[in-house]
């Protein structure tokens, strides 16, 4: 049955509920396709067997009894290591965290958990999620399916390399500057970052807790959808989290269009960053929304020049706090506790012992932002941008229903080419951070693969906050149309493992 | 440790002015903390009151107790603060091993209450007014415990060990404007104004406040500035003083170090000072130099708070007298002296009396058993008045069978013993100890009877007028009547059978 | 916009409680001037009159009632502590305060 794992999860949840597969054949045909391909992708840090078999037992025990099963029942599904789970390990891609299992589920944990998803394990991801290439993992790093020498993209190159490599239909991301999406962009699968404040932070280990935001991710919008719908909701253990229903988003997804929709281009988001081949994908997609009867419109965002200095200050100066409870007394790594040592010295011996270079370079750098006398030089006026990004969304959107763009300015690009260059690294998130910074909703799904590389191009398409089914419905149009075109998925064409 | 001689008190008044800022933390009495559910109840075994969020796990987030922004805006409300109408929490950085996340979560430049004031009364009678700076919400810190040291000092110990049960706990701090012109009385205006404060905070039933148990904890600030001047000198901060008698003590031992400095052509250095309870001094701490960066910003994982008017209008209907216009209400009410109504105060009695007069004791009585015989059982065993085990009902009931005749204060002493060491109420008492005055006028005539005739030298004393020996003979009658006759009876009974007249 | 100094860094460093060799000091210097080198930019709107965003959402007023949830057991608790003792959590000796 190797073909179960090219299922969508829509089908396997169908053939699940209609008897045709079980729980556990599905569960077990993954299990045994993350045994064959893993050691080479290196998606996963922890392959949780046994509690993802006693889950999809459980599933058969309940279709077998005639009880209500959920519309994901049975799914497989790979978790990005920053969400807690109970009673299995979670490192959020550090050392500091080696070994720690939490006493608690995360809310998103939870809720797949209570769906019926199985969850197969968890992926990596670049430490504390930040990168954007998987290389800042402390386990290794994760390989692009599409050529296991290139990245993955990150942070949760685990997640989308575990969707392209076919080992998990669906999986999770975080997406603080474009985590989600610039993945999904390089390995030609869709990952889409929901609304800020639609999907529960409980128990998502925090990287910037005014930009993270969960989300799904899977090989198809339809797949995504119905993920997006398990996971999102109001949580009362999440102060940011927004009091209102969820957005028809599998209603969207199944009904894909774009015909009277006016979308708009950003006049920002081209030039000297941008790869021939990525822009060619991006305006023929743009072609194929006017052919599908969509109106296209040029807006104007000057402020978003800005928005990854503002992202570079805002991101680091949340993280230098969030992370400050890494310090050896409760949990976690204890290095240099020889009996002699203060507890002060220990948790700095721990802290450089624990934390990787971007970590302690992004640490750093938000203690900086936040110091006296730099306070509003740097994370005041990096606020104030964020407001002036925000004016430039909310112009748009009153000409435009959504914005279209390249997810990220090139494809995956060499593992180690970006290693010690961190500010060629943060470009991958060019396109993505302005939608954090204003908290709004976003997509990518595949557009092609660019010519002189033959890697995967993603289109990222943009709406409003609270309007995160208008990407599901523009989505799926795109999606069924480029299918139509290339005659299959985008992922067909990437060479076997 | 460098030890300053001091300069005595009247001289370091005679050249400088006090300047004092007071800084009070209140541990709300809230259900549960401030940020996650977790009980506050006092007493836990360590570690069994705690979450994620207040242990600061990976991934857990805070959510903000509804009662503590009440609490937070009552107190503000009662100090006369103006109510911010939009603020945020902000977090406050730096590395404690007390302090589960590495920051605490607390109130910067957005504080919800500002620009206030308190007026207290000193023991004089003057009315001092206070002007208060502002009350910000925040969280308490875990419990450390330091092991291999010196008596649980943290010098010297080879390691601590921690409870988080504490941590989150909320705290409202009140910090007052610099308070100048209070001159040599400096000291006793800080004490009154804590006092102040704590009967406030007890008068809104937002904390329970009690001091020695650290539900009210007092940063001392002070410097000193020449007379004359106008410009404040450098200050010093002594933390944890927890007690009133101690920040009085702190204060006026600051005064004199603080001229001893200065006047031995010293300067003051801006550090924390440790207040010692043995002999009133404090010791130098930690120095304040500019290493220390809080970098605080907008707490990220919370929402801005701000209190709709009307719920604001709300809570301000809802308060109660303020402590200092009760107290001088009810003084004239009753009808005691300033120096009277203060010692009540004290001992920690008004509410108890109050509750006795409203179950129906007059109040001469309340106060009689409440700064009598119950201040005393208190003292001996070591309790505050409200931890003994009598209730005001059961006092009102005791003053109740006094009035009736029913019991002597004799009898009604007994009856107090039996309730506190747990017999039942005062009628179970009464009966079981079979306390009832002989009220019985045969039963009583009998027993006068019978002393007369067994002491017939007196009887006869008594009938050659000399009237004072009657006191032989009632005491006879008491004795046989095991204390339960009315005394006053007795001897009208014994004067009549006698055929004599008092006076 | 001042560039950064390797004192500089060794002094953030301290502050977040991280033990850089001096090595890493060179290093973080120099990538860390560039990167606030190009960050700075952002000072290009500190004069304008735009009031700050915190936070994406506009949202205020989220609390809950004061209602006790379960605590973990202190087993849970300390599950993942380095070291325990006396059903607490056990530190090194703590410089400081006293
Ligand atoms: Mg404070
Ligand atoms: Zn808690």
């Amino acid at each position: 049955m190797t073909d179960i794992i090219k299922l969508t999860a829509a089908e396997i949840a169908a053939k699940i509920a209609a008897g045709e597969l079980t729980a556990v054949a599905v569960t077990e045909a993954h299990l045994a396709r993350i045994d064959a391909v893993d050691e080479k992708v290196h998606a996963f840090l922890h392959i949780d067997r046994e509690g993802a078999l006693a889950q999809a037992r459980a599933v058969d025990a309940k279709r077998a009894a005639g009880e209500k099963l959920g519309p994901l029942a049975g799914v497989p599904l790979a978790l990005k290591d920053i969400f807690t789970t109970e009673g299995v390990p979670t490192t959020v891609g550090s050392k500091i965290l080696e070994g720690w299992i939490p006493p608690y589920d995360a809310t998103l944990t939870r809720k797949l958990k209570e769906a019926d998803v199985v969850i197969l394990g968890k992926t990596n991801m670049d430490e504390f999620a930040m990168g954007s290439s998987t290389e800042n993992s402390a386990y290794g790093p994760t390989g692009n399916p599409w050529d296991l020498t290139r990245i993955p993209g990150g942070s949760g190159g685990g997640s989308s390399a575990a969707l392209a490599a076919y080992q998990a239909p669906l999986a999770i991301g975080t997406d603080t500057g474009g985590s989600i999406r610039q993945p999904a962009s390089v390995t030609g699968t869709v990952g889409v970052k929901p609304t800020y404040g639609g999907v529960s932070r409980y128990g998502m280990v925090a990287f910037s807790s005014s930009l993270d935001q969960g989300g799904p991710c899977a090989r198809t919008v339809l797949d995504a959808a119905l993920l997006h719908e398990v996971i999102a909701g109001h949580d009362p253990l999440d102060s940011t989290s927004i009091d209102a229903p969820v957005p028809p988003v599998v209603e969207a997804a199944r009904n894909g269009s774009v015909a009277g929709m006016r979308v708009g281009v950003v006049k920002q988001f081209r030039g000297e960053h941008y790869q021939a081949g990525v822009m060619q994908r991006f305006d023929e997609a743009v072609t194929l929304l006017k052919e599908l009867g969509a109106e296209i419109v040029e807006v104007d965002c000057p402020s978003f020049d800005l928005a990854l200095s503002a992202y570079y200050l805002i991101a680091p100066s949340e993280c230098s706090s969030n992370l400050a409870r890494f310090d050896a007394m409760r949990y976690g790594l204890r290095v240099g506790d020889d009996g002699t040592k203060s507890a002060e010295d220990v948790t700095a011996l721990t802290r450089e012992a624990g934390f990787g270079d971007e970590v302690k370079r992004r640490i750093m750098l938000g203690t900086y932002a936040l110091s006296s006398g730099y306070y509003d030089a740097y994370y005041g006026s990096a606020q104030k941008v964020r407001t002036l990004i925000k004016q430039d969304f909310d112009t748009s959107f009153e000409q435009v229903d959504v914005i279209v763009s390249p997810t990220t300015p090139t494809t995956a690009f060499p593992i180690g080419e970006r290693a010690d260059d961190p500010m060629a690294m943060y470009l991958a998130d060019l396109c993505t951070i302005p939608t954090n910074l204003a908290g709004n909703a976003a997509m990518s799904l595949p557009c092609g693969l660019a010519p002189e590389d033959n890697l995967p191009v993603g289109l990222q398409i943009i709406a409003p906050a609270m309007k995160d089914d208008r990407l599901y419905q523009v989505g799926a149009a795109v999606e069924a149309a480029f299918v139509e075109k290339w005659g299959h998925p985008l992922l067909e064409e990437a060479p076997s493992l | 440790m460098t030890v300053t001689e001091l300069v005595s008190y009247e001289a370091a008044l005679a050249g400088y002015d006090p300047v004092m800022g007071l800084e009070v933390h209140v541990e709300l009495g809230t259900k549960t903390k401030m940020f996650c559910g977790c009980s506050t109840e006092l007493g836990a075994e360590p570690n069994s009151q705690t979450c994620p969020t207040c242990l600061g796990l990976p991934g857990s987030l805070p959510v903000v107790n509804a009662i503590g922004i009440e609490s937070a805006i009552k107190i503000g409300l009662a100090l006369n603060c103006e109510i911010a109408e939009w603020c945020r929490f902000a977090r406050k950085n730096y590395f404690y091993p007390d302090m589960p996340k590495n920051f605490q979560t607390s109130q910067y430049d957005e504080p919800i209450a500002f620009n206030g004031h308190l007026d207290v009364q000193l023991e004089d009678g003057e009315i001092f007014r206070v002007e208060i700076e502002r009350a910000h919400m925040e969280e308490d810190t875990g419990k450390s415990t330091h092991v291999g040291g010196a008596t649980g000092r943290i010098h010297g110990a080879s390691h601590s060990l921690l409870d988080y049960n504490r941590a989150g706990i909320p705290l409202i701090e009140i910090v007052t404007k610099p308070i100048t012109g209070a001159g040599e009385r400096a000291p006793e205006v800080a004490k009154a104004y804590v006092a102040e404060l704590r009967e406030l905070i007890k008068a809104l039933g937002v904390s329970e406040a009690r001091m020695e148990m650290g539900q009210m904890r007092c940063d001392v600030n002070l410097s000193l500035m020449p007379k004359g001047s106008t410009t404040f000198g450098t200050r010093s901060e002594t933390k944890n003083v927890n007690s009133l008698r101690s920040v009085e003590r702190a204060a006026r031992f600051e005064i004199q170090r603080h001229a001893a400095v200065l006047e031995s052509g010293g300067t003051i250095v801006q550090e924390t000072r440790h207040f010692h309870e043995e002999d009133g001094s404090t010791t130098a701490g930690r120095i304040k130099d500019n290493a220390e960066d809080y970098r605080y910003f907008p707490e990220p994982d919370l929402v801005p708070v701000a209190p709709a008017r009307e719920w604001v209008e709300e809570l301000r209907t809802t308060l109660p007298e303020l402590p200092r216009l009760r107290r001088n209400r009810l003084r004239e009410e009753w009808g005691v002296s300033e120096h009277d109504m203060q010692s009540i105060l004290n001992a920690g009695a008004v509410e108890l009396i109050v509750a006795t007069i409203g179950a129906g004791a007059p109040s001469d009585q309340a106060r009689k058993w409440w700064m009598g015989e119950l201040a005393r059982n208190a003292n001996e065993s070591g309790r505050a008045l409200d931890e003994l085990p009598i209730t005001p009902e059961q006092v009102a009931r005791v003053a109740a069978l006094v009035a009736s005749g029913d019991l002597n204060d004799k009898l009604a002493r007994q009856v107090i013993e039996g309730v506190l060491a747990g017999e039942g109420d005062p009628d179970t008492v009464v009966d079981k100890r079979g306390l009832k005055v002989v009220s019985d006028e045969g039963a009583l005539g009998t027993a006068v009877d019978e002393a007369i005739a067994g002491n017939a030298g007196i009887a006869d004393k008594i009938r050659g007028g000399k009237v004072a020996a009657v006191g032989a003979l009632v005491g006879a009658v008491m004795k046989a009547t095991r204390g339960q006759a009315d005394a006053a009876r007795v001897k009208e009974l014994i004067l009549e059978k006698l055929g004599v007249s008092e006076g | 916009m001042p560039g950064i100094t390797r004192e500089e860094v060794a002094h953030l460093a301290r502050l977040a409680r991280l033990e850089l060799s001096g090595d890493e000091l060179d290093h973080f210097a120099g990538q860390l001037d560039d990167i606030i080198g190009a960050v700075a930019r952002v000072a290009e709107v500190a004069e304008q009159d735009v009031p700050p965003t915190s936070h994406p959402l506009p949202l205020t007023n989220v609390m809950r009632a004061d209602e006790v949830r379960p605590s973990l057991t202190p087993e849970q608790a300390l599950s993942g502590a380095p070291a325990q003792e006396q059903q607490r959590f056990k530190v090194p000796q703590i410089l400081g305060e006293d």
